[in-house]
């Protein structure tokens, strides 16, 4: 048995914190994940919350009809700086959606027991994100109804086959392989729970909606073993695939020319800072949600610890990265170069980096200490960091190596628009709709996999059994 | 507790899922299938015009020569269509009176051009050439079909670029002797070859450019 049994406390320095609050029994969990979505009903604050989230979103429809009728004008974008909020926005959500697939696929393959009461949540908050990331390389199109070009289909343009060679045509293909691969890994992992929802519905419909969308689940042996199988194979598939997705994405500036973005460093870099910015996002969601919803006994502190600890640890991969970007503009011995490097430091946008320095290589210094990791306030405050460091990150890349290139004559500088901001924020009403319509709707935490983290299931030998 | 579903359900879910394959592929199928249609490019269908033109009548039954009316087409880009002076060198005498040519006889009056319809019409993102095509061997029934038997004009291809290139890609299957151009009728075995043979031999006489010169974005779309 290699893992820790969670109710052996002191096994190992890692488990010192159980994965599930005491005294739980099958019923129990069942009892109150399911009555959140069952018997809680609308409450007040979920429905304060709701039109909040959805106002905003409101918002997000508005500025992109504005930008349909008008052009990709009304943004701060000009002919030096093409990529602005669009792309910064689009990199942001589509790394925060990777702490999904990493919590629900790398953890599970990894036999990380903690992730069980995080992965529901994270895969959606994954989906969401996605759901946000897509819309920027369609709408960022000047015409964007003509954005089904990119897609192979036998068309009478006699051009079937879109430029395989872009970067932009991998996204293309990146991301919509994320988007449904990342929906069949979480609707798969959904079924049984679907089941345990069908059953305790008290309502005609409920009982319909929920029978339906559970496919006639029954938890026989057979299922199971089944069941276990293709999560096992699907979260095989996620791993590389949130890999090379988020290293696709990095391709975009890393296959250019352009000094500050042709690094061969991206990919891993890219990576990493999805992965951090993704986690702060987990604990930013995770955190009130326990608090809301008192699920305390399930997202323990153990999980905040842990995710706080991945956090500490991308967010010093990433450090590592802005170090080596410093040093390879010095020792490339190339003008360009190091003038990128000094125009980072010292150019107009100096403010950004000083503040993306602080956001992402200082506050998670904070996380070194178990007594701040175990501290939901102060991890919340640092994943607020975080996400806009990673904000600013994709902005430094993306805007400060545009702004000044090869040639002088062709500096300028940029600034979001209004139009850029409402977009950008009323993504944020959207990713947050789909989350509250997720929380009212469906199981916030997987009740099926809550379940064999009790002594006994899954074949674990009970407390005090004799081991093998 | 009783059963929550019908029975029938098994079945239902078992043919959704079944079916489904088929509608998305018919769906599919249809897609392609419409923006191939006429419905889309128009082909065979004959546009209202002023004057009811006839290029059966002047070609087939007249024997008149398509560059007597098309002047430019072996020179210019644009093959033109031609002015009410060219309709007025017969019908000044012929059919003077005929109330069909009253429009043609108002505009040689007030000299204000006949608003023809046009059928062939492509983009202006498109730079097509009439003259290199001519000057290369490619008839006029291979892209306008058999206009000598047209009573009134429409398109006989559908003029995509899926089309254009399919000759862009293989010039061989349509080229035909330069003398051969304006001929109606003109078949490869009335001079005793086949395309095959006879395309082949003058892709390279006429030095064609290849398919990869040929199918580039600039000789089209500049």
């Amino acid at each position: 048995m290699p893992e820790s049994n969670a109710f052996e406390p002191s096994q190992s320095p890692t488990s010192r914190l159980p994965v599930i609050g005491p005294g739980h029994t099958y019923a129990s969990i069942n009892e109150k994940i399911s009555a959140i979505v069952l018997f809680r009903g609308t409450t007040f604050g979920w429905l304060v919350g709701f039109g909040i989230a959805f106002m905003i979103f409101m918002m997000m429809l508005g500025s992109i009809s504005y930008l349909l009728y008008k052009g990709v004008g009304v943004w701060g974008i000009n002919n030096r700086v093409g990529w602005g909020f669009d792309i910064i926005n689009f990199v942001w959500w589509i790394g925060i959606g990777h702490a999904g697939t990493l919590i629900s696929a790398i953890l599970l393959l990894l036999h990380q027991k903690w992730r069980t009461s995080i992965n529901r949540f994270a895969e959606a908050m994954t989906l969401f994100a996605v759901a946000c990331a897509g819309l920027f390389p369609v709408l960022h199109l000047g015409r964007p109804w003509y954005a089904y070009f990119l897609f192979p289909y036998p068309n009478t343009m006699g051009m079937y086959f879109p430029q395989f060679r872009s970067p932009l045509e991998w996204d293309v293909f990146a991301v919509s392989t994320y988007a449904s691969v990342s929906l069949v890994f979480w609707y798969v992992g959904l079924i049984p729970d679907l089941a345990t929802l069908r059953d305790r519905a008290r309502g005609w419909f409920t009982k319909t909606v929920y029978g339906f969308f559970s496919l006639g689940w029954r938890g026989s042996a057979r299922h199971w073993h089944r069941y276990e199988s293709i999560y096992l194979l699907l979260a095989g598939l996620s791993t590389p695939l949130v890999l090379s997705v988020h290293t696709i994405v990095s391709f975009d500036f890393a296959v250019s020319i352009i000094p500050g973005w042709h690094a061969t460093f991206f990919p891993p870099y890219f990576v990493a800072g999805a992965i951090y910015a993704g986690f702060a996002m987990v604990l930013t969601l995770a955190i009130p949600v326990r608090w809301v919803y008192g699920l305390e006994d399930f997202i323990t502190d153990k999980h905040l610890e842990n995710m706080g600890l991945i956090t500490l640890v991308t967010g010093n991969m990433v450090g590592y990265a802005y170090i080596m970007e410093l040093f390879y503009g010095w020792y490339s011995a190339n003008e360009y170069e190091q003038f990128m490097v000094h125009n980072r430091v010292l150019g107009p946008y100096w403010a950004l980096y000083v503040a993306l320095i602080v956001c992402n290589i200082i506050a998670p210094q904070f996380l070194w200490s178990k007594r701040i990791r175990r501290n939901s306030w102060w991890l919340f405050t640092i994943s607020m960091f975080v996400s806009v460091g990673m904000w600013l990150e994709r902005y430094v890349i993306i805007v400060v190596s545009l702004h000044r290139t090869f040639l002088p004559s062709s500096w300028g500088t940029y600034a979001g628009t209004f139009w850029d901001w409402t977009l950008y924020i009323g993504t944020m009403g959207f990713f947050l709709t789909l989350l509250f319509l997720f929380i009212r709707l469906l199981p916030v935490i997987s009740m099926s996999e809550m379940q064999m983290l009790l002594p006994g299931a899954s074949g674990a030998p009970e407390k005090g059994a004799a081991k093998p | 507790m009783a059963q929550h579903f019908h029975r029938s359900m098994n079945t239902i879910a078992k043919v959704s899922i079944f079916g489904a394959v088929f509608i998305i592929g018919f769906g599919a199928w249809l897609l392609l299938e419409i923006n191939r249609s006429s419905n889309v490019t128009n082909v065979g269908i004959a546009l209202p015009q002023p004057v009811q033109f006839s290029h059966q009548h002047h070609v087939a039954g007249l024997g008149i020569e398509c560059r007597y009316c098309h002047t430019s087409v072996e020179h210019s880009a644009f093959a033109n269509v031609p002015p009410i002076s060219t309709c007025m060198n017969c019908h000044q005498q012929i059919w003077f009176g005929a109330p069909m040519l009253e429009p043609v006889r108002a505009s040689w009056k007030s000299g204000q051009a006949l608003e023809w319809n046009r059928v062939h019409n492509l983009g202006d993102y498109v730079y097509f050439n009439h003259g290199v095509h001519v000057q290369k061997g490619i008839g006029c029934v291979s892209c306008h079909g058999r206009v000598d038997q047209m009573q009134l004009i429409y398109k006989d291809q559908p003029h995509t670029m899926e089309w254009c290139l399919s000759c862009h890609r293989n010039p061989a299957q349509h080229i035909r002797p330069r003398d051969q151009v304006f001929n109606m009728t003109w078949k490869p075995e009335d001079i005793g070859e086949t395309q095959a043979s006879l395309g082949a031999r003058l892709v390279r006489e006429y030095n064609i450019e290849p398919a990869r010169k040929l199918t580039s974005c600039s000789t089209c779309h500049h």
